[in-house]
């Protein structure tokens, strides 16, 4: 072995051990996530993970679920309100955000987040209602503000820039930012 | 010229990628440690994805008043017995009721309030 190939056979191991270990555990079983203390008799009455997000719509990251998905699939049907089954205001604009560099668009689809949440849950205390009207940046999302909040915490993460870059400039007929009349 | 990676390139790339061989915690997991160990108890363990199969974001965090960040709620065991936070739910009715304390607190002694779930989580500060 020459000197210079040493550390390529090494990133080359170090590929090889890290992601097969990435992907063969989607889920950890509680007494394994390193946060439940094992010696706890709760640890083996609680469900795991895997028990219940291996029989919903898969992902690539995150809790391995596509949430979204789940719903559609009539997977889960979580409820709206604690009592009942009140369903509040509903609300389907997409919003496309151009101020996004060398990126493409963003596309923010109010119907996705209206199927998990109710008006409130964002306004008017991360989002203004008004067009333009939030200096969002990725420094604020990647530290924790705006989408961030859910975005990297709960939902999907920060590292799934496509699916809110969704839109090529190239394609776009809107003339700017704004609200875009939903599909009939 | 044949390409070496160069040792503080190497290093920059193993950073990244042995996060992705550690265990960890599902992604969105809550530990509240505020008071919990101070007074006696393990830290608590809350799975957001449990809840999610179950309830809409805005359920706890509209209607009940969670905030969106982790440990700000300053939730006691008192408000829960009195309904508030968690025993909005876990009174008996909807879920189990405060007895079972270890169903809750049931995390490693040590843990730090923050939300969990791996190397996709671990943003700057704020989390």
């Amino acid at each position: 072995m020459t000197h210079s190939s040493a550390p390529r056979l090494l990133l080359l191991l170090c590929i090889a051990t890290a992601i097969p270990a990435s992907l063969a555990n989607d889920w950890k079983a509680l007494e394994e996530d390193e946060l439940h203390d094992p010696s706890n008799p709760a640890v083996t009455i609680l469900q795991d993970p895997e028990e219940a997000l291996s029989l919903l719509a898969p992902d690539s990251a995150g809790n391995k679920v596509n949430w979204v998905e789940a719903i559609r699939q009539e997977q889960i049907a979580p409820r709206a309100s604690l009592y009942g089954e009140t369903q509040g205001r509903q609300h389907d604009t997409d919003i496309v955000m151009k101020n996004t560099l060398d990126q493409p668009y963003v596309l923010f689809s109010h119907k996705v987040h209206n199927e998990w949440m109710s008006c409130e849950m964002c306004h008017e205390s991360l989002f203004r209602s008004v067009l333009d009207g939030n200096a969002i940046s990725m420094a604020k999302i990647l530290d924790g503000e705006h989408c961030g909040v859910c975005h990297g915490a709960v939902a999907f993460p920060l590292t799934e820039c496509d699916r809110c870059h969704s839109v090529s400039p190239k394609l776009s007929k809107t003339p700017s930012s704004g609200a875009v009349v939903p599909k009939q | 010229m044949r390409r070496v990676i160069k040792p503080k390139r190497l290093a920059l790339i193993l950073l990244v990628l042995v996060p992705l061989a550690a265990a960890w915690a599902e992604y969105g997991d809550v530990v509240i440690n505020m008071r919990a160990e101070g007074e006696g108890m393990s830290p608590v363990v809350y799975p957001h994805w449990f809840h999610r199969i179950r309830f809409q974001c805005s359920v706890c965090h509209v209607d009940i008043g969670f905030k969106t960040k982790a440990g700000a709620s300053g939730i006691t065991m008192d408000q829960i017995s009195q309904g508030r936070f968690c025993g909005a739910c876990h009174n008996g009715e909807i879920a189990w009721s405060v007895e079972n304390c270890d169903f809750c607190h049931s995390g490693v002694p040590g843990l730090e309030t923050g939300v969990q779930g791996g190397h996709e989580t671990s943003g700057p500060g704020y989390w």
